[in-house]
């Protein structure tokens, strides 16, 4: 059943100081919509708990894409299509340009955020596995200020997040060291558009000489959170990847996925499923490092 | 309730409602606009497409409150941005000559998706144009005739 909305309260105030008055004056009692593509989706289906909601779709504060020589940071209230229109992003994060593109239709990028996606915590959503290869950096901010986290410590658990009652995501920092990495990502599902994983990898890898100098692999769908792949990188981190190596290596790389592969049995698929097929996902970037 | 002020099909318009209330509901029960249609509502059809300051979005994701100080154009209002006058817009003359509606239940979302694609290619591919329109979907056409009324659609526009 639809839920009515004369139940629910939105305000929109104009500045992001206003926002976190607000957040801050009863932890709790307000909670943030920015494109409102979960929230709405909640409201629609009656199983939106929360009846205050504070708009910041509006705030231009969050809405950005700053470059220096060093670091790009992107404002949480970055849209799909922004980040997809962003050339720099295209050149030096790639996996995230990738991410956004295949984040529901256009009309969906059009209004998603990016931290809409990562404070919502879904375990198949479709930019973490970038964020964590990327190893990127989460800027919160409140009224008592700011403060920075790897982004792989921010989610804890199923849907839980390290994220306070009153502060919002401000933005999201990467370092711009990836020159040279060769790019994989790859997403499972029913359809491209508008269909969640059923498993995604996006991952990194640096080779040097036959040598595997850097790999990392973040995974959609393979926990109760977005996850890297810890123990499958290391396996592989520092060994010779040529044609007399590849096998043993994937063979060896296989393993070690399916012992720290912790996949679900739900609506979208089964729990074996999914991690038969990150075991091929796995080979198949690995195939890729062969032929640049 | 609380007072939300937009610009639609060109006029000014306020209405009292909800700050949560679709946009959807809000086109459809206040200002009797009845051509977005609700599909899913769960922002998977399309049907209730709209374009929101030139961008295409789902209305009925679109808290009514969100709206404020926007300029939307609906289904209703696409044909006079071809021209002033004009009846109906060329993508929608194509949509009839190429049989690109059948019930029409998902044809304003159809072709307000058309508009925001044709607007950033001009000449599109066929896979752009597929991926143009993903997000709306169609339970008659088979979409074969509504992408041939797409590409009739940027073949006019561009002689
Ligand atoms: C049809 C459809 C298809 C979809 N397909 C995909 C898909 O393929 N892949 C995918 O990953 N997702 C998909 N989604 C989910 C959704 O679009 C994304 O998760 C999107 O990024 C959510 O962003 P939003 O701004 O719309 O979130 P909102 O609905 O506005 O908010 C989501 C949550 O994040 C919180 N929040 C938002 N911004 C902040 C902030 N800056 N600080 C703190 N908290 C914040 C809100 O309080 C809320 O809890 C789909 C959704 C729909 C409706
Ligand atoms: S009714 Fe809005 S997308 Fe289906
Ligand atoms: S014409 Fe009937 S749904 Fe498309």
């Amino acid at each position: 059943m639809r839920s009515n909305a004369s139940h629910y309260d939105l305000i929109a105030p104009a500045t992001l100081d206003a926002v976190l008055e607000i957040l801050a004056a009863e932890p709790g009692h307000y909670t943030p919509i920015a494109g409102g593509t979960e929230i709405m989706v909640a409201l629609g289906a009656g199983r939106l708990a929360q009846k205050n909601l504070v708009s910041i779709n509006q705030i231009k504060e969050l809405r950005f894409i700053e470059t220096t020589p060093s670091q790009l940071i992107i404002g949480s209230g970055t849209t799909f299509t922004d980040i997809r229109n962003s050339a720099i992003i295209q050149s030096d994060f790639p996996l995230l340009t990738q991410a956004a593109s295949w984040t529901g239709s256009i009309a969906n990028q059009n209004r998603g955020t990016l931290g809409g996606n990562i404070v919502n915590g879904s375990p198949a959503a479709d930019s973490p596995p970038a964020l964590l290869a990327y190893e990127a950096t989460l800027t919160l901010i409140s009224t008592r200020g700011t403060r920075q986290m790897p982004y792989a410590d921010f989610h804890l658990g199923y849907k839980k997040t390290a994220l306070a009652p009153d502060e919002l995501i401000q933005s999201i920092t990467l370092k711009r060291i990836f020159t040279g990495y060769i790019p994989y990502a790859r997403k499972v599902g029913t359809r491209n558009a508008q269909a969640i994983s059923k498993v995604a990898i996006a991952a990194l890898a640096l080779i040097q000489d036959d040598t595997l100098e850097d790999i990392r692999i973040g995974a959609a769908s393979l926990r109760d959170r977005p996850s890297r792949l810890t123990a499958t990188e290391r396996t592989l981190r520092g060994q010779t990847i040529t044609q007399d190596t590849i096998v043993t290596l994937i063979s060896q790389a296989r393993a070690t996925l399916t012992t720290e592969a912790h996949p679900i049995d739900d609506i979208r698929s089964t729990a074996k499923y999914r991690a038969a097929v990150a075991a091929n996902l796995l080979e198949e970037f690995l195939h890729s490092l062969m032929n640049p | 309730m609380t007072q939300i002020t937009f610009t639609i099909n060109k006029e000014k318009k306020t209405v009292e409602a909800p700050p949560m209330k679709r946009l959807l509901d809000v086109l459809r029960e206040d200002l009797h606009l009845t051509g977005a249609k609700e599909g899913c509502g769960e922002g998977e059809c399309g049907s209730c497409s709209v374009l929101l300051n030139g961008e295409l979005v789902n209305s009925c994701l679109i808290p009514a409150l969100q709206a404020e100080g926007a300029t939307i154009t609906t289904i209703e209002g696409i044909a006079p941005l071809a021209a002033p006058d004009q009846k109906l817009h060329p993508i929608q003359q194509c949509f009839l000559e190429k049989g690109g509606a059948q019930c029409g239940i998902c044809t304003p979302g159809m072709i307000l998706a058309t508009h925001h694609l044709l607007e950033k290619y001009p000449q599109p591919t066929l896979l752009q144009i597929q991926e143009g329109l993903a997000g709306n979907l169609c339970r008659c056409t088979g979409y074969t005739r509504i992408f041939e009324a797409v590409q009739s659609a940027a073949s006019q526009s561009n002689p």
